[in-house]
């Protein structure tokens, strides 16, 4: 007797939140474009039960200032545009970045603490540089943080950066600034499904309108705590399409920070042969937590490796495919 | 699903005579239903009632062993389809194909390199469970020479590929007793791959057209209705979203509707829904992550290897119990009591990636891990689980005071902020605090401590 599979599709609720980074000169910014991620119906790529409007985005990671801390094997990639942050820009984009993360890092390379005229200069230098919405990043730490980002936000009124970190002990200054300056924030929490809705709540209580919240839910790497984050996220994504309004934000994952720091990245030398060819298991390590967050919800991920660019985009493009 | 406590007790002897541990039949039965007691521990239960018993409570997801002795691979019998809901148990199978048009001695190289693979992580020693043999030339001869030239060099698992039943038969014929996968029964083909399962007692590979799964469906139950139970499905799709829907299907058909022609593991092959080795390896990440319970590699690289071997490994960890290490002192390359104190959690991952560089380093050093309820040190520091107190609760109680001369004790430069507080907790010590990031200790370690 022939048996017949019925499809088995869940019936969803819920949706995330479209958000949009980035303003034209229509919309009181200079962007040359804008970038909407979000309002999908279905977990990660599930064409058959849901709507996925809009694709995942990949932000290439820049930094102010040189980032000696770097892995070499990033530092040669990129070459010269690491000691300007504008060149950096354009090469980002170049390469197929979708969006741009500018990381303040707060000091240079001396040890000078930055002030908050050279963080907007930066700022200034990139949005000329570039025609991407932008990312901004401080130092992470709270009052630092609060110091640079609000002179960003005033300073490029309008241009629907998105603002980070916006954590527990600082969000009431960062949200005031995006609310002043119609800029967007990111809510970060570590790992934890009631911090993440408990922050988005704050935010909403603070009249940000939750269409200009990206959420962080903190990325760990590859071999580093990434089957903590990816578990969050999946709960967080099932919150989120069962209804629950205050998990339905867009995710957005530090992929490229957080494997960069990990040893297999950083060292090429003195390592087991099992580890193999340094470039390789570097990028790939990257590439691999990538994905792996993108399978469990990330709606933006972070690289540093430009290599990882093109093949995170082509990988997107390929789960979009339906 | 399984069945409910009452209806199991209806099938029990309702003696009540206490042997499998239970106060009555009826505890017994609850117990059984919540799949806490096997029900081998009833000496009374009746033949019909285990068979009920038995088909009820078949696990949605067949288990599935390839290989045999000590490198077989075992999966299926999976309960969930989320990792958060309880976790996944048996990670997946990861082998790599070699096809028996390549050279044979190229052939015997890749299966003594995959074969000799190993990395260790955590204390624990990861490898690839097998090697996937196509018949590539369509030469049942061929590929018999090519499977025992594979035999010859690994005892690991294997996988045969072959489209013809003839080949196929002089593949199993070089593997008496080693219990190889068998690929694939399809739609035109199945009698007679399925007779050769039957007959060698190997698990087989259902083949549908591409990602129908009713076809595929269909032809598991011709299978099994032919006696042979160990089935894999090979649903076909081989691209990113095609391959995750698939899998997903399966996974909840099985485990949410128990729909039995479906209930067994998955094989997926990424190298041909890749353009690349680098999609070939993030293909491969996604199917570790969703649900794949065989994967079979096109490339062997350590360096891939080394990553997937490491992704498994996160996914398949329980949530519920982060991998941990005893608390306690440990000596690292014989410590003497001038040698350096450092410190850190018992997360098993904190403690090998400092126990690693400080081995590294070569300088005899003494490590007093704190009970930090396997936590790393940022998260345990947050938690309470990484202060001061624990620390200086550790230093007394393992007596360390009685193992070294100094009074000096490394941190982790992670926590910083928690030097002042912990002096005044060990009155008479200084405290140091080292680099943030492992790797920095063996420099540190030579350079700062004296
Ligand atoms: C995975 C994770 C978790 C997991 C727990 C994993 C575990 N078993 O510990 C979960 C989800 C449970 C978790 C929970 C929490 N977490 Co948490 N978590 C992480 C995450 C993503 C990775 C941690 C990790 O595994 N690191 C890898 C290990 C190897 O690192 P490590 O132990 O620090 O060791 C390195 C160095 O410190 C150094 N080192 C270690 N020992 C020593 C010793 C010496 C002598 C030296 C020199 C060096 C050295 O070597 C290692 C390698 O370089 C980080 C963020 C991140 N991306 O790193 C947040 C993070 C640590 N968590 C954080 C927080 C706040 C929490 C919570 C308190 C949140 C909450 N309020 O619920 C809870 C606490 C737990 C609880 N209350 O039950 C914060 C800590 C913030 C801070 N700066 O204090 C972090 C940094 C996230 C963030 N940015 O906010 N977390
Ligand atoms: S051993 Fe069997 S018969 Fe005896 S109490 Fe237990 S379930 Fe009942």
């Amino acid at each position: 007797m022939p048996v017949t599979v019925e499809i088995p599709k869940e019936k969803w609720t819920g949706s995330v939140r479209e958000v949009t980074l980035g303003a034209t000169a229509e919309q009181g910014g200079t962007r040359a474009k804008t970038v909407t991620v979000g309002g999908e119906t279905s977990l990660p790529f599930l064409h058959f039960e849901g709507k996925y409007p809009h694709p995942p985005v990949v932000a290439v990671e820049i930094h102010d200032n040189h980032p000696d801390d770097w892995s070499p094997l990033l530092l040669k990639a990129w070459g010269d545009v690491t000691r300007d942050p504008a060149a950096w820009a354009r090469k980002a984009e170049e390469i197929g970045a979708d969006l741009i993360m500018l990381r303040l890092r707060g000091v240079d390379s001396a040890g000078t603490e930055t002030t908050a005229a050279q963080a907007v200069a930066v700022v200034k230098a990139v949005l000329g540089a570039t025609g991407l919405p932008l990312i901004v990043r401080g130092p992470g730490q709270a009052e630092r943080d609060n110091e640079l980002l609000v002179a960003v936000a005033e300073a490029a009124s309008g241009e629907r950066i998105a603002l980070g970190l916006c954590e527990d002990k600082n969000y009431r200054t960062i949200v005031a600034a995006a609310l002043a300056h119609n800029q967007l924030v990111i809510a970060s929490t570590p790992i934890d499904v009631n911090l993440a809705k408990q922050l988005n709540i704050l935010i909403s209580d603070m009249n940000l309108p939750l269409d200009r919240v990206l959420m962080d839910p903190t990325t760990g790497a590859l071999g580093y705590g990434l089957e903590y984050s990816y578990s969050v996220m999946e709960r967080l994504r099932l919150a989120a399409l069962q209804g629950d309004g205050m998990t339905q934000q867009p995710m957005i994952c530090f992929a490229g920070e957080e494997s960069w720091r990990q040893k297999e990245s950083k060292v090429g030398e003195g390592v087991p042969a099992a580890w193999g060819d340094w470039y390789k298991r570097a990028v790939t390590w990257e590439a691999t937590t990538a994905i792996s967050l993108l399978n469990s919800g990330a709606d933006i991920v972070t690289l540093r490796h430009p290599d990882n660019v093109p093949v995170v985009k082509k990988a997107i493009e390929k789960l979009m495919a339906s | 699903m399984g069945l409910s406590g009452l209806e199991i007790y209806k099938l029990l002897p309702k003696t009540n005579c206490k042997e499998c541990g239970f106060p009555t039949c009826l505890a017994f039965a609850m117990k059984l239903s919540q799949k806490q007691a096997e029900l081998s521990a009833c000496p009374y239960v009746s033949e019909e009632a285990k068979a009920a018993l038995a088909a009820a409570s078949a696990p949605p997801i067949r288990l599935i062993t390839v290989g045999s002795g000590d490198h077989k691979i075992e999966v299926g019998n999976e309960t969930v389809i989320f990792r958060h809901e309880k976790t996944f148990y048996h990670p997946p199978g990861i082998f790599v194909r070699v096809k028996d048009t390549q050279p044979l001695a190229e052939v015997e190289e890749l299966a003594a390199r995959v074969d000799g693979y190993s990395v260790e992580r955590v204390g624990l020693n990861l490898h690839l469970n097998g090697i996937a043999v196509e018949n590539a030339s369509g030469q049942a001869d061929t590929f018999a020479t090519c499977v025992a030239a594979v035999k010859g060099k690994t005892k690991l698992p294997l996988i045969l590929m072959a489209d013809d039943p003839a080949a196929m038969k002089a593949g199993l014929a070089k593997l008496d007793g080693d219990n190889p996968l068998i690929y694939a029964a399809k739609p035109e083909n199945w009698q007679a791959m399925a007779a050769l399962a039957k007959e060698h007692k190997v698990p087989i590979v259902a083949r549908a057209p591409d990602g129908d799964l009713t076809a595929l469906a269909n032809l598991t139950e011709q299978i099994t209705g032919a006696g042979v139970e160990d089935i894999v499905l090979d649903p076909g799709a081989r691209g990113f979203a095609d391959s995750l829907a698939a899998l997903t299907q399966i996974r909840r058909l099985a485990l949410k509707k128990n729909f039995r022609p479906l209930g067994y593991p998955v094989i997926t092959f990424p190298g041909e829904g890749a353009e690349s080795e680098a999609e070939e390896a993030m293909l491969a990440g996604e199917h570790i992550a969703k649900y794949a319970g065989f994967i079979v590699l096109d490339h062997f690289d350590p360096a891939t290897a080394y990553i997937l071997l490491t992704l498994r490994l996160n996914i398949y960890t329980d949530p519920q119990k982060p991998i941990q290490v005893s608390p306690g002192v440990y000596e690292i390359n014989g410590p003497g009591p001038d040698s350096p104190l450092l410190t850190t959690t018992n997360f098993s991952l904190t403690y090998f990636s400092v126990a690693g560089e400080v081995d590294g380093s070569g300088v005899p050093s003494w490590l007093l891990i704190c009970d930090s309820e396997g936590m790393s040190v940022l998260t345990a520091w947050a938690a309470g689980n990484f202060d001061a107190e624990v620390i200086a609760k550790a230093v007394k109680s393992f007596g360390v005071e009685s193992k070294i001369n100094h009074r000096k004790i490394v941190i982790p430069g992670a926590v910083a902020v928690i030097s002042g507080e912990l002096e005044e907790e060990l009155p008479g010590w200084e405290v140091r605090v080292g680099p943030r990031e492992a790797v920095d200790i063996p420099m540190y370690l030579k350079n700062v401590w004296n």
